[in-house]
């Protein structure tokens, strides 16, 4: 009797954990998706209607726009995170003597919220006093610079501003991935008498391939997860201009009263997230059981 | 003779090599400063700016250092700035995020650490689907979760409270706290448990005499990846506070969206810097271990 | 006297894979028992399951005449020496040590006097203050042993304790181990894949392949009378000689019939009174092939070899013929004239051969 109670202890020590999880993780996936399919306004309602809310979803130019959004941020802010970060691991990993100075400023946007990124760059950004006032102050008194402001361009600062607080991690993911590649691999394509240049694009780079696609994944969460970030630099605007699905469902949940919108809104993204993610996982936790 | 020859044939091409070399490394050198100082650009004019007055703002450069060094800004974010209908500065909202972080971090963290030890080194049938779950909930977009804890809160009376939001966030850590402390334990040859059950210890023994005190630099990453999340968090924040219980971060962009009276952009710079001050200095104190998070955070497995 | 270890029966699966199939198992007190076999054979988890660390399927494990299939390892009277040593690397040397009695609740005064005793006896007195990560692995070793004595158990466990230390720390820990086990007379289960372990350290070898047990026996029997081909090849190094052969029966005696490429069969007569079937597979250890001249006895037949290969090893020399399509190595004697591609008389001791059944693999003599 006692021997089975400690056999049991591992597992009630999880209990508390795994109950949270599957009420506050699954359990609100499944209350979510059930009123994404009901005609909740203000209130919650709990009659099934199908799939209106979906069909509303994509039929609103909002969403349109919040969706369109969602790929051009998401792919220049992957793709553009990736390149300078691997542009900059490669250099930092020449023997750089401060090395560690410049590890450390690359990486600090980091440690900030993107409420405090969003609120520098919005006001680096903003055309009446930040950087085009300033370069036109130098004398070239028609540049102009007003993304912020501009409805075609706005969502490429809050690319601008995503890169600068990102590219530096995804330098930290890289700068690590070159240096555990086996050092007697490179030694060896020394001796051989490999350019350099080639030796990182013949074998360095093609060995770190599961890094790249940690960081594809850490950044494309990050992106359909861009809400604060948005919300700080633009709210959304000039109009909706910049809305993400983040934003739109946080809008039609607590500012619109609209929990249909909201509940079906967040159930995209989350499609959209394991559309990534799943594979992903499932590949991962495949090769650790054999 | 022979000698000679070779030297001489040898020797320019060796120099040209040797300058080309010079030239490389001072390109390199100066891509790399370049990119610190993109990095470092914001900090520089939000401190500036910080320390400006409005009429230099307005007629000064952006990147200009302030001729007259004032604090007034500083002072007006710490205590006087209003956020909404308040008017109290920075202050109470710095103090939210704290009763909010403390007992957040603490509880993920014990819980993560428990986590932690039994999926590594007491696996029971059916573990390994647990852990499963468990991770996919690190992925989920937290907005799918919005509705329904908004709701939860409102039914256990936590609704707009900080315990609500400590509840929060304690649960939505777990996943990443149990994951960390996993894979360190992990690491921990799992005849150190067995030579413990013979020496006669059990479950909760050996976690407090032999895991625990090996735990120290995974608890210290595991610390500040939570405390940096919960600090730096606006979404769970914005939605399930109210006037009084908010998050500096909230704080932070209500005084700078704040559309009353004259916008006062180094007071926002001040307020800004001081909302980002704590996750900064852990980053300066503990870069290492803030990395380590970071990198283990996202390398799965 | 009772067995101070019983094994009755036991089998052990994970899901669908058996680990162990009907192990049966005693030794009386003050046994030496060897697990031996290679990796994946089952040996580690046997021992596991003798300690309580893993559950087994089915049958049963007594230990000094209880019971113990439900048992707790605290509560199983036994103390083990890991791979690894597990030593808890967070606690001094004199922490590791005591820590067991510490859990159990002996007083102070007595932890202290069962440590100098222990560290006396294992002379580790200088190291009790140190961890674990400032030791050798020799000193790790001693450590490990000590946390196992102090304990004063009904029955040691070990599992391939000596893997992780270089050759020459081996042999010496080796012989300490067997200094002891004579001295204190206790009860041992000892794992390893080594079977120059297995020959010095015990008193009771099993061997094990595929989670059966293949042979039990006292080191000499192992050696001298394996049960099948496999505990043939296994134990001894170099290994026995397995060479397939004819057999004719020749009136009282056996001929037995060894193929060559480039000369005529070799021809040996086996004398004493067996059964053997048309076709079998002989077995002869490389030290009962001598150099003609050099092993006298009434069974000793020579017969003319084309010497392959010679390989001197300092005190011996050992030449390698083919035999029955089989590299068949011989060891002569230091200071043999044995030629690579040379011919030589070699002498054959038929009183230790081994013959096995080529179908089965099973011993026929």
């Amino acid at each position: 009797m006692t021997k089975w109670l400690e056999r049991q202890v591992p597992k009630m020590v999880l209990a508390p954990t795994f109950a949270a999880i599957l009420l506050f993780v699954y359990g609100f996936i499944g209350w979510t998706a059930w009123v994404s399919l009901t005609k909740s306004k203000l209130m919650p309602r709990y009659e099934i209607e199908g799939f209106q809310q979906y069909t509303k979803l994509f039929d609103t130019p909002r969403w349109d726009t919040a969706m369109n959004n969602l790929f051009i941020f998401g792919a220049l802010f992957i793709v553009i995170s990736m390149v300078l970060g691997l542009l900059l691991a490669i250099f930092l990993d020449q023997k750089i003597r401060t090395e560690g100075v410049i590890r450390t400023i690359y990486l600090y946007p980091m440690a900030l919220s993107m409420i405090v990124t969003g609120t520098a760059w919005k006001w680096i950004l903003n055309p009446g006093l930040g950087v085009q006032a300033m370069v036109q102050g130098w004398g070239f008194e028609t540049f102009t610079f007003d993304w912020l402001i501009n409805p075609d361009y706005a969502i490429y600062t809050i690319v601008l501003a995503g890169v600068w607080q990102s590219s530096g991690f995804v330098m930290a993911l890289f700068l690590a991935g070159l240096r555990s590649v086996d050092g007697e691999i490179i030694k060896a394509a020394q001796v051989d008498g490999i350019p350099t240049p080639r030796i990182y694009t013949a074998i360095i780079i093609p060995s770190m391939a599961p890094i790249f696609l940690s960081a594809f994944i850490v950044l494309s969460h990050l992106a359909i997860k861009s809400f604060d970030l948005v919300i700080a630099l633009t709210g959304g605007g000039p109009g909706y201009a910049t809305d993400l699905p983040a934003t739109y469902m946080y809008a039609m949940a607590f500012s619109r009263g609209n929990i249909g919108q909201a509940a079906s809104s967040a159930m995209i993204m989350m499609a959209v997230v394991f559309a990534i993610v799943v594979p992903y996982l499932y590949s991962e936790l495949r090769a650790k059981h054999d | 003779m022979t000698d000679a020859t070779i030297q001489t044939a040898r020797s320019p091409r060796k120099t040209s090599s040797r300058t080309g070399r010079i030239v490389l490394r001072t390109l390199l050198y100066v891509f790399l400063i370049a990119f610190a100082l993109f990095y470092l650009m914001p900090l520089f004019v939000m401190l500036t700016t910080s320390l400006k007055s409005l009429d230099e703002i307005r007629t000064g450069s952006l990147i200009a250092l302030p001729r007259d060094i004032t604090f007034e800004a500083w002072k007006t974010a710490w205590s006087g700035a209003c956020s909404g209908i308040r008017c109290e500065g920075l202050r109470p909202y710095l103090l939210n995020s704290l009763m909010i972080a403390i007992p957040g971090v603490a509880l993920s963290t014990l819980f993560g650490a428990m986590n932690g030890y039994v999926f590594a080194q007491w696996k029971f049938r059916g573990a390994n689907l647990l852990f499963s779950l468990l991770l996919f909930g690190c992925f989920i977009p937290f907005q799918v979760v919005l509705l329904p804890m908004a709701r939860v809160l409102g039914i256990l009376n936590m609704a707009g409270t900080i315990p609500g939001l400590i509840f929060v966030h304690t649960v939505y850590g777990l996943g990443f706290t149990t994951l960390f402390f996993r894979n360190y334990y992990v690491t921990i040859p799992m005849e150190l448990v067995r030579a413990a059950k013979i020496d006669g210890a059990g479950f909760f023994r050996i976690f407090w005499s032999i895991f625990l005190p090996l735990s120290l630099p995974i608890i210290v990453v595991t610390v500040i990846w939570q405390f940096t999340q919960i600090w730096n968090d606006f979404l769970f924040g914005v939605s399930f506070s109210q006037a009084g219980t908010q998050p500096v971060t909230v704080a932070l962009n209500n005084i700078v969206n704040s559309t009353t009276g004259v916008k006062e952009y180094n007071v926002d710079m001040a307020a800004a810097i001081l909302a980002a001050l704590p996750t900064l200095l852990v980053y300066v104190v503990a870069g290492k271990y803030f990395i380590r998070g970071l990198t283990a955070g996202s390398v799965k497995g | 006297m009772a067995p101070i270890l019983d094994i009755k029966n036991l089998y052990k699966s994970y899901g669908a894979t058996e680990i162990l199939k009907d192990i049966n198992v005693a030794i009386e007190p003050g046994d030496f028992l060897v697990l031996v076999g290679p990796s994946g054979c089952g040996k580690s988890t046997l021992l596991n399951c003798i300690a309580g660390l893993e559950p087994i399927t089915g049958g049963a494990v007594h230990i000094n005449g209880k019971n113990m299939t439900d048992v707790s390892p605290k509560d199983r009277d036994i103390a083990m020496v890991f791979q690894s040593y597990a030593l808890y690397p967070t606690m001094s040397v004199a922490k590791n040590i005591t820590f067991g009695m510490k859990v159990r609740g002996v007083d102070a005064a007595t932890q202290a006097a069962k440590l100098a005793e222990v560290a006396a006896q294992l002379q580790i007195e200088p190291l009790l203050n140190r961890r674990p990560g400032q030791l050798s692995g020799g000193q790790r070793q001693r450590v490990a042993m000590g946390r196992a004595l102090v304990r004063d158990p009904a029955l040691f466990l070990f599992d391939e304790p000596l893997s992780n230390l270089d050759a020459k720390l081996r042999v010496e820990m080796r012989t300490e181990i067997k200094k002891l086990h004579h001295n204190l007379g206790a009860s041992m289960v000892y794992v390893t894949h080594d079977q120059i372990e297995a020959m010095t350290l015990a008193t009771k070898i099993v061997v094990m392949k595929g989670g059966v047990i293949q042979q039990i026996g006292t080191p000499a029997e192992i050696y001298n009378t394996p049960a099948n081909l496999f505990v043939a090849d296994f134990m001894g190094s170099p290994a026995m000689n397995l060479i397939p052969a004819s057999v004719r029966r020749d009136g009282a005696f056996h001929r037995i019939e060894i193929q060559r490429d480039s000369a005529e069969p070799l021809v040996l007569a086996d004398q004493r009174p067996l059964n053997l079937p048309d076709n079998v597979i002989m077995g002869l250890r490389p030290e009962d092939i001598a150099e003609a001249g050099f092993r006298a006895g009434a069974e000793v037949q020579e017969a003319n070899c084309l010497i392959d290969m010679v390989e001197p090893a300092g005190a011996d020399t050992y030449v390698v013929s083919q035999l029955g399509g089989k590299q068949v190595t011989a060891r002569l004697h230091a200071e043999t004239s044995a030629r690579a591609g040379q011919a030589m008389n070699l002498a054959f001791d038929l009183a230790k051969v081994s013959y096995f059944a080529p179908e089965t693999g099973e011993r026929l003599n």
